[in-house]
């Protein structure tokens, strides 16, 4: 059997479909697999991702379709074939990315444990903004230095710390840097180092 | 990495040091397999490039490997020292490199020594070097004395010839475990790479940066390969596989102690204005060819930053509110979280993507730490062991005080925005869906909570409020930038025009520009934003013209698009490629063409003013010898802080002399366990199947890897009667990880230091959160890998010794 690409294959068709190699099964198999696989994205949208493991920085692309209710249905995450990084190719991890992005393990809600709590409790947005807001504001306050014991202008707060992982969107990280520095923040930390 | 993935393919030797490509970055390994199968590649007559795997274990990237080579964990400056020691004394060296693209011929201070494992001017009760003797010795100008012949013995290439001279193959035998014989014919492929026509690359991951020398561990590697001319060379650099998608993006916008975007420094308290700063933190020209680049536009940078921040509250007059910029009293990474916290210091903690309790080092030590906070916020798509860390294993909820807030975030794939790979390119991708339940963007509940807590400040007035007041978020909605907005304000624009800014030459320093991260200046310009590019390889010969992988319309590279950064150093004096078949830049007559030159694009190097290539250092060259490390400006071999051994090379100063010891200083008991009660020697590692501990919450990985192992050498399983499948306890000093044995014959003996030693393994990937948790309750309790890990953090960087440590092995009934 001929290995066809998925764009390859694309263009073969164009040219004039059944040029393919035929296996010995009498049929063309790579055209078998381009049907079946057109059963999957049949009336697709394609969107452009990256996957979200390592730092490779493998292209994929997301197929996506309306659903009858006007809600988006993911269909199929597969390597994107242009890509200079993986020309296509994905790891186990990569592969099954489609588990990550409709995992029914995800925390859908706002939930707040209390001190000395066993268990948590669903609140709204407001609430745990505030209460957030709230706290951050009273720790900083406390913890505010303006100068330090030479007499050096500081303005740091020393009792809030802030780590940020390495999984959201660089402009999210950006943000963040710029927000807890405006707050004075000194603990500043992500996954780089660890 | 200096240099990106695709560029793999380009090298004659390929050294993989502290890293598994193949099982931890499988897809970016096929550039390794690329360059292997390539006849064109290769040492000696070609045939294939070859691999060489140095790592404690035998992994599937050993397995096509041309050689592994056992190591013990933790002594690579070791062998990478043995290496230097080789090339130079073989004169195998690259000649004309190293007189004219290092810093060989700078001269150093009289005074500087270095004596029985200590450099000149330690302070042993503050456990710190005084370093004013590693310094250049100056002349009237200011600038560094130079000795082209490289014979004056305070010249940097012989100062390292003699700190290197120690290094032997016997003493690189007797520290790592490799056999000398397997050493010398490593030294012998590597000292080939010296050829102009030949050209290797170095590959490493956190096997060589979690240890307390990690940053001389990169050091030594990057040394060499100046030695070897192999920097800035298409197949060549120092290249660091990273292992989360974007953590490269996330450390060059700072989220980091010590940093501000694009690498600036964060002001010191003492340092009382903008001069003050830029005289302490810029690199300092040291030769009249150096162009000093950063040096000579740090203030650039920093003002259009301010700019940027602080809008119109930023003015000359006020030093463009230089004073909102908090000043940190001392280190606060990492480890000094939760230092803080368990000194009671610390307040609240917010965790957004990252947990504390699975990372470490030192797990049980961190959920003390978590349970002395007043309040801690977990930002995540997913529970974590950080989010439910008041019910984890052995602690009682009731008795936990810390008031916790699980914050429901949004997951990659629900979001637009950029990734940026560990090669720099910075790639755009798509909502794919929208959010699931009522999560919500993590930069979006982030303003939006500023937005909250500057209410409060309005109302009730607080401590210096003014920087909160002032930080621009001119957004069309400041509870919810745009993706969009954000990419534009990292870019940065003329204020006088309104223009983006095309590059980052545009930057000035009299508040008319700004730029939220001078090193992604350029990613979005006037004519859009280049990180969507998307001409791969759909059509090679248009979009990768010099058919060197470049692929320059593909995404967006930070600096300024280059691909191989420092690639003025990949051709000659003259301006051709060292290796013709293989160029980075070349001088045509009138311009550099190729990649994104790294440097000024029509500079004639024949010009005798024509600056030197390295043109981010003070120098202009690249430093063999550098006072950025705080334990030495050669990387020397210290031991792990625990380790089975005294240091052969100098057993008084066994372990690195300036390594912070955080339970020492707060007064706490010593957790550092010792060789008679911990006789073996842990590192950790991660699988293909899992990506640190998301992926506990993934169906098909839980399937394919369930359950947590550690892996025993079989010599030593034998000896302890553990067959495959037992339950085994691994202990450490600071806990217990209790786990299925693993038995293979891919972890073996090592002659250590005229003794045996033995190195286990151990997965990180599991914990008492996620589906095998799930199906296994009473088993996870034991699982956390990292309870067994040290408190402690690299000379340096401070990043923990998460690859070494001693551990006890015990088969359970």
């Amino acid at each position: 059997m001929t290995t066809v690409t998925r764009r390859g294959f694309f263009k073969l068709a164009t040219a004039g479909a059944g040029t393919a190699a035929i296996s010995a099964l009498g049929f063309d198999l790579a055209e078998a697999t381009e049907v079946k696989q057109q059963l999957h994205i049949a009336g697709a949208t394609e969107a452009h991702s990256i996957c979200p493991y390592c730092a490779v920085g493998c292209s994929l692309i997301a197929f996506t379709r309306k659903r009858a209710d006007g809600s988006t249905e993911i269909l199929q995450i597969e390597g994107d074939p242009d890509s200079p990084i993986n020309e296509g190719r994905l790891c186990p991890k990569g592969a099954t990315a489609m588990q990550l992005a409709t995992s029914s393990q995800r925390v859908e809600q706002p939930l707040y444990r209390e001190p000395g709590a066993t268990a948590w409790k669903p609140v709204t947005w407001d609430f745990m903004l505030d209460r957030m807001a709230r706290l951050i504001k009273d720790s900083r306050d406390r913890t505010f230095v303006t100068q330090d014991a030479k007499g050096n202008t500081v303005n740091r707060c020393q009792g809030i710390a802030f780590a940020g992982g390495a999984a959201f969107s660089s402009e999210e990280g950006y943000l963040a840097t710029k927000l807890m520095r405006g707050l004075g923040t000194v603990y500043i930390e992500q996954q780089a180092r660890v | 990495m200096t240099n990106h993935w695709r560029d793999i393919k380009n090298a004659d030797l390929i050294l993989i040091t502290g890293a598994n490509p193949a099982e931890a970055h499988p897809v970016g390994f096929q550039w390794f397999m690329r360059a292997k199968l390539d006849p064109q590649r290769g040492p000696g007559k070609g045939g294939g490039a070859q691999i060489i795997h140095v790592d404690p274990r035998f992994t599937r990237t050993s397995a096509v490997s041309d050689m592994h080579i056992r190591i013990r964990t933790g002594t690579d400056v070791a062998n990478f020292g043995g290496l230097i020691n080789y090339v130079l004394q073989n004169n195998l060296f690259h000649d004309a490199y190293v007189r004219h693209y290092t810093n060989a011929s700078w001269i150093v201070k009289d005074g500087y020594g270095f004596e029985d494992g200590l450099f000149s001017g330690y302070d042993p009760g503050k456990r710190t070097y005084n370093m004013a003797t590693w310094a250049y010795e100056a002349d009237d100008k200011g600038m560094a004395k130079r000795d082209m012949t490289l014979a004056h013995p305070r010249s940097v290439f012989q100062l390292m010839k003699a700190h290197y001279a120690r290094y032997t193959p016997e003493m690189v035998s007797s520290i790592t475990g490799i056999p000398q014989d397997q050493f010398l014919k490593l030294a012998a492929l590597v000292g080939e790479m010296g050829r102009p026509d030949k050209v290797m690359t170095i590959v490493y991951a956190v096997g060589l940066t979690q240890h307390t020398t990690g940053v001389q561990l990169i050091r030594s590697g990057a040394a060499l390969q100046l030695l070897l001319g192999n920097m800035g060379r298409p197949g060549g650099g120092m290249n660091a596989e990273r292992g989360h998608a974007n953590i490269q993006g996330n450390t060059d916008h700072a989220i980091s102690w010590e940093l501000l975007p694009g690498y600036l420094a964060i002001p010191a308290p003492g340092e009382k204005n903008l001069a003050d700063y830029v005289k302490e933190k810029a690199p300092k020209k040291s030769d009249p060819n150096s162009w000093n680049y950063l040096g000579t536009n740090y203030k650039k940078f920093m003002v259009s930053l301010l700019k940027t921040w602080y809008g119109d509250a930023a003015t000359k007059d006020n030093e463009f509110t230089f004073d909102y910029i908090p000043k940190p009293a001392g280190n606060s990474s990492w480890i000094s979280i939760y230092d803080q916290a368990l000194r009671g210091e610390m307040e609240g903690v917010i965790l957004n993507g990252m947990t504390a309790t699975s990372i470490g080092p030192d797990s049980n030590l961190v959920l003390q730490a978590l349970s002395n906070l007043k309040w801690l916020a977990v930002m995540d798509a997913l529970p974590t062991t950080s989010s439910e860390f008041w019910h984890a294993p052995g602690l009682t909820s009731t008795d936990i005080k810390t008031e916790v807030f699980m914050v429901p975030t949004t997951h990659w794939i629900e979001k637009a925005g950029s990734f940026t790979n560990s090669g720099r390119w910075c790639q755009w991708k798509d909502q794919v869906i929208p959010p699931q339940g009522q999560a919500r963007h993590d930069h979006w509940i982030m303003a939006d909570l500023f937005g909250r807590i500057k209410a409060l400040y309005q109302k009730e007035g607080g401590k210096f409020p003014d920087p909160i007041m002032h930080l621009v978020m001119d957004y069309k909605d400041p509870a919810k930038p745009d993706f969009d907005e954000l990419a534009q304000e990292i870019n940065g624009r003329d204020l006088t025009s309104g223009k983006r800014l095309a590059t980052f030459a545009g930057l000035k320093d009299d508040g008319t520009t700004t730029a939220g991260d001078w090193i992604y200046t350029g990613s979005y310009p006037e004519s859009g934003n280049l990180m969507k590019r998307r001409n791969g390889i759909q059509d090679p010969k248009k979009n990768d013209p010099t058919g060197m992988g470049f692929y320059p319309n593909w995404a967006w590279s930070w600096p300024v698009n280059r691909r191989v950064l420092y690639n003025r150093a990949s051709a000659d004096l003259d301006g051709n490629p060292w290796d013709p078949a293989r160029p980075g830049i070349k001088w045509n007559g009138t311009h550099w063409v190729g990649d994104v030159p790294d440097y000024p694009p029509t500079m004639n190097p024949k010009d005798p003013k024509a600056w030197l290539p390295f043109i981010m250092t003070g120098e202009g060259t690249g430093r063999l010898f550098s006072n950025t490390p705080l334990d030495g400006p050669f990387p020397e071999h210290y031991e792990p802080m625990e380790s089975p051994v005294k240091n052969p090379l100098h057993p008084q100063n066994s372990t690195d002399p300036v390594a912070f010891l955080y339970d020492k200083a707060a007064g706490r008991p010593d957790r550092f366990g010792t060789v008679d009660e911990f006789p073996y020697v842990g590192t950790t590692y991660r699988l293909t199947e899992h990506e640190h501990y998301v992926t506990q919450h993934v169906e098909h990985l839980v399937q394919l890897q369930p359950e947590a192992f550690v892996e025993i050498p079989d010599g030593l399983a034998k000896e302890k009667g553990i067959k495959n499948g037992d339950m085994v306890r691994v202990s450490s000093k600071r806990g217990k990880v209790e786990a299925r044995a693993m038995v293979t014959k891919r972890l073996g003996p090592l002659q250590v230091a005229g003794k045996q030693v033995w190195q286990i393994g151990i997965p990180i990937h599991w914990g008492f959160v996620g589906l095998s948790a799930k199906l296994y309750p009473e088993k996870s309790q034991h699982w956390l890998a990292n309870v067994l890990t040290p408190f402690v953090g690299d000379a340096t960087s401070r990043t923990p010794e998460f690859k070494a440590f001693l551990v006890n092995l015990e088969r359970l009934e």
